[in-house]
């Protein structure tokens, strides 16, 4: 103790010689204070109370205090620690990551981070540890080639069991009006007879196909090259304002064609209609920049975690590859969040307690 | 006549004349395009063979990256460095309470600055709790903490170097302008392709975005200092580096102060939009908010961006002058009674922080106390989204119709010769003849990068927002420098403003009007309207008081003061305020390509959301860069025509530094 009270005289000192008025001076008593703070603050919180030293902000140093511990120890299982797990802007997506950080860390006691990034983003996070795992990833071949196949810097987690369809989609009415344009998958001209309705100020003289997010997967510039369509790809920039659009379109009785897909909660609120174009045949889409066919049915969404976490033996890998729910279970907990305004944890909660069996076999 | 009034009546002449000039070759131009338009056109196409092989390069590094000695031994160890720190940083926030960390940035506001401060700083840091946003506030704080050190350990001696050699100074100029050009946004896809994403990408990115100013302020601090005091000091023998240790580096104290300042201010515009490349913080909110259209939550978190940088810009820029006044012996405070209070308050916050440790005081405030300012916004927004609709609806179909379609087409389907020699020729009326083979250079690479079609798009944007600007900055501007009432009310209003990164303003145009080109016009507007508004009334008010007097002696009504004697006379202040206009502008037409302003700046975003845009986005950011410097160059010259061109540039290079860095 003794060495310390000197050490702390010689700041002291220090402090007073240089406190003529510099700001150099000021800030290095600032600094030695803190110094003294610091140390009694970590000492304190160390002998007096625990629960003082706290869960690290965001992404814990190997030296952070105690992390939280599990509430329910199910089984004799590995500690968790942390899984940032990619939260991809759809809100589909937004429940996938709400039940499983959900089961995380209610269940398995591990720490959660939510990183709100892009699909293709994300998968950039698997080499350095940014990211340990992508909930819901929609084709994605050539990602897969690389982190999976050829770096395998991350590992395929299994399917993710919803279903998704990517397509054009029209109101129904629209489609109850005008029946040809549900004829596009044997004659995709017909669409150019529809440009004309489809135009707003963004598409100029052609017709609008109004895409979300610019991160989302979209072959639509493709598509409109190879089947020679008089549209113009206009991105709305989210799912959120694609929704808005497509919702405010249909109240005002306007006609709109959107690119769109399911499961998506939305899908449940409005009554939208595919227009199937020339069902996608192998080959069809080889050449991004000029599509001849529709979107493949997207069967089989899949996970991705990285390789660390898959060595590690952590519970949460298990809890990962084991999520497996259906497009019914998704959607309810997407319109909890989008719909209810419910947070991702109530949401989570609110399925959670409705469906015990359902996530019991997912546990490790 | 008096002296002065011919001097004006030579000014307005030179203007006039340079005015028909313009509008001749303007007029020429309409001639060739009904002759020729369609002719020579450059059609866009997202599988140029440059894209390709951009991809291949970024295929190329991602292969090899464990491989190549560059990535191992030097830039991957930086990211790890830089993520060392930062991990570090967040140990020690994470040891104190939150009461902690008030009480410590409370103590620093008071010991640095005052009291006033000091209530500034506890009241914003008990603000982020309310707002739900202490875990980002801080997280942010960290990122910009170790940007800005970093920044300011690598520009400083840059900028010492640069004001004591003529010859680096010249070789660092034109790099440091393309640095302050170049929109935030373009610097991420290249940096996440060196040093892949996360939050030392994100800082990378950050330091570098911040440190122009921080090299260019100290370079003009050092240059400020007389020329009469380093000679005394040299004729009494001193070697060059006592001179810059004992005479250059504490004159020029307050205007380093002032590089620091605006290093941070750099920084935080920076460090929100890094979100897209997974920085934790304030960014990560308002992407969220901008995903789910949420108003109310980007308003809390840009309620908190600006709490952030009023903290940071008063704890610094006041600093500096207070500590200033006090090593120049102006304070009236006393010394014993000034190491009392500096003790005392240290005391007071170090048992603040073992008290908060003590009563296990949580890390992060308290959840359940909040203040709902997101719903009752939202509330608004929904009311004007359904009951507006028509009308907003209406605007921008008639604006985009009647003004954005048509110079679009023209741009796009001029022949591409005609327009960069269009370009040089209205560059060399207004700037000169450098400025004009910079011009025609600018554009012809643009032409190489594949993307002219995209770009011509992007310049029409940027044409009609900053003629917007400019009418509405002008306006105000005059308005604000003949009322000091007015000037009394907007410039808060400004300061706020300036602070928002450019991400913030999104939102609200897009609630309003869709994701569209007009959307990213209207955000561009809001967004550069302030730094024209200060520079403006900065320059009405500089005219000097005998013209006015002597104009007001010859009858001049109020308007004619305006249009033929303060705005003529301000004529340098509004080309700078020009020339600030479009750099803010274009910045934001970039970033709005994530709301539908589409063009290079959406080519932008596809470059790092998409797997195969990814060269398409490179090129992309590269064309943002060179459609900046011609309008830059374009917008910039006149100021060097004068005879006071040194002035212009000493003034220039502060205001740029200043009106960048704040926005």
């Amino acid at each position: 103790m003794s060495g310390r009270y000197r050490g702390v005289a010689a700041i002291w000192k220090g402090a007073t010689v240089s406190l003529r008025g510099t700001i150099t001076g000021r800030l290095a008593v600032g600094l030695a204070v803190s110094a003294l703070i610091f140390s009694a603050c970590t000492s304190a919180a160390a002998s007096a109370s625990p629960a003082a030293s706290i869960a690290v902000v965001a992404s814990p140093s190997p030296v952070a205090g105690t992390s939280v511990a599990p509430s329910v120890a199910a089984k004799s299982l590995a500690p968790c620690g942390t899984v940032n797990i990619a939260e991809n802007p759809w809100v589909g997506y937004q429940a996938d990551a709400a039940v499983v950080s959900y089961l995380l860390e209610k269940k398995l006691g591990c720490t959660v981070v939510k990183k709100p990034i892009d699909e293709v983003v994300s998968w950039q996070g698997f080499p350095t540890g940014q990211v340990d795992a992508i909930l819901e990833v929609w084709g994605h071949k050539d990602l897969y080639a690389k982190y999976v196949t050829t770096d395998k810097t991350a590992v395929d987690a299994g399917p993710n069991g919803a279903k998704g369809v990517i397509g054009w989609f029209v109101p129904k009415t629209f489609a109850d009006a005008n029946p040809s344009i549900l004829t596009a998958s044997t004659n995709p001209s017909v669409l150019n007879t529809f440009a004309d309705q489809f135009k707003t100020s963004e598409s100029g003289s052609q017709g609008q196909i109004l895409d979300g997010d610019p991160s989302f997967v979209t072959e639509d510039a493709g598509i409109i090259a190879g089947l020679g369509l008089n549209y113009k790809v206009v991105y709305s920039g989210s799912e959120a304002a694609s929704d808005k659009a497509i919702k405010a379109a249909i109240d005002q009785g306007k006609p709109i064609l959107a690119y769109y897909y399911t499961p998506n909660w939305f899908s449940t609120q409005v009554d939208l209609v595919h227009v199937p174009l020339p069902a996608a045949t192998p080959g069809c889409d080889t050449d991004v920049h000029k599509i001849t066919c529709d979107y493949p049915p997207y069967d089989a969404l899949y996970k991705v975690v990285s390789s660390k976490l898959a060595s590690s033996g952590s519970p949460a890998f298990t809890l990962i590859k084991n999520f497996n729910w259906t497009n019914d279970d998704q959607n309810t907990v997407a319109a909890y969040i989008a719909n209810n305004n419910m947070s991702d944890d109530q949401a989570a909660q609110k399925w959670v307690d409705a469906n015990p069996t359902k996530w019991a076999a997912w546990l490790p | 006549m008096t002296a002065a009034s011919m001097s004006l009546g030579r000014r307005a002449e030179v203007r006039l004349s340079r005015g028909r000039q313009l509008a001749l070759l303007i007029g020429l131009w309409a001639v060739l395009y009904l002759i020729f338009n369609g002719k020579l056109t450059l059609a866009h196409s997202d599988d140029a063979p440059l894209f390709q092989s951009l991809n291949g390069v970024r295929d190329w590094i991602d292969a090899n990256r464990t491989s190549l000695p560059l990535f191992v031994y030097v830039l991957d160890p930086i990211r790890d460095g830089i993520g060392w720190l930062i991990d570090a940083l967040t140990w020690v926030f994470s040891n104190f309470s939150w009461l902690g960390v008030t009480a410590i940035f409370g103590a620093m506001g008071l010991v640095f600055v005052g009291w006033r401060t000091a209530i500034l700083v506890v009241g914003a840091f008990v603000a982020f709790g309310l707002l739900s946003l202490w875990d980002q506030a801080i997280q942010t704080l960290v990122l910009i903490l170790v940007a800005v050190v970093m920044s300011l350990a690598i520009g400083i001696p840059l900028g010492i170097v640069a004001g004591r050699s003529d010859r680096f100074l010249k070789v660092i100029t034109p790099i440091l302008d393309v640095m302050q050009i170049m929109p935030t946004f373009a610097y991420l896809s290249p940096l996440t392709l060196v040093f892949l994403i996360g939050p030392p990408a994100a800082t990378i990115a950050t330091l570098i975005y911040a440190l122009p100013p921080a090299i260019r302020i100290t370079a003009l601090g050092i240059r400020g200092v007389s020329s009469e005091a380093v000679e005394a000091a040299e004729s009494l023998g001193s070697t060059g580096f006592q001179v810059l240790r004992k005479v250059q580096l504490p004159m020029a104290r307050s205007t380093i102060g002032l590089a620091v300042n605006q290093t941070i201010m750099m920084a935080l515009s920076m460090v929100v939009i890094t979100a897209l490349i997974n920085a934790p913080g304030l960014g990560e909110s308002i992407i969220q908010a901008l995903i789910k259209l949420n108003l109310g939550q980007t308003f809390d978190a840009g309620v908190a961006i600006v709490l952030l940088a009023m903290v940071l810009d008063r704890l610094t820029a006041s600093a500096s002058k207070v500590s200033d006044r006090r090593h120049r012996g102006l304070d009236a405070v006393s010394q014993v009674r000034r190491r009392t209070l500096v003790i005392g308050t240290w005391l007071a916050a170090a048992i603040v922080v073992v008290g908060a440790a003590l009563l296990a005081i949580p890390q992060s405030f308290p959840a359940d106390i909040t203040v709902d300012l997101a719903s009752p916004i939202n509330s608004i927004g929904d009311w004007i989204e359904t009951n507006l609709y028509v009308v907003t609806g209406g605007i921008k179909d008639l604006f985009s119709e009647w003004i954005l379609n048509p110079l679009q087409t023209v741009l796009t389907s001029s022949p591409w010769p005609l327009v960069i020699i269009m370009a040089a020729g209205i560059a060399w009326i207004i700037s000169g003849r450098r400025a004009a083979i910079a011009a025609a250079i600018a554009l012809l690479l643009v032409v190489g990068l594949q993307l002219w079609e995209h770009s011509m798009e992007t310049l029409a944007l940027v044409i009609i927002a900053v003629a917007v600007t400019m009418l509405i900055g002008i306006g105000l501007g005059v308005a604000a420098a003949r009322s000091n009432l007015f000037s009394a009310i907007i410039r808060p209003i400004n300061d706020a403003a300036q602070t928002m990164p450019a991400f913030v303003y999104l939102l609200p145009a897009v609630a309003l009007f869709g994701a569209t080109r007009f959307t990213g016009i209207l955000a561009a507007v809001i967004y550069a309207v302030p730094a024209v508004v200060r520079l403006v009334e900065d320059g009405v008010r500089g005219v000097s008081p005998t013209v006015i007097e002597a104009a007001t002696a010859a009858g001049s009504s109020r308007l004619q003061m305006i249009f033929k004697v303060q705005l003529p006379m301000a004529r340098r202040s509004l080309l700078l305020a020009t020339n600030q206009g479009v750099v803010l502008v274009l910045a934001m037409v970039v970033v709005a390509g994530l709301v539908g302003a589409g063009a290079l700046g959406y080519d932008v975003v596809a470059g790092f959301a998409q797997f195969n845009d990814f060269g398409k986005g490179m090129a992309a950011a590269i064309s943002i860069v060179l459609l900046g410097v011609l309008l830059d160059r374009i917008t910039q010259g006149a100021g060097a025509r004068t005879t006071t061109a040194s002035a212009a540039r000493t003034a220039r290079a502060f205001f740029s530094a200043r009106a960048v860095g704040v926005s």
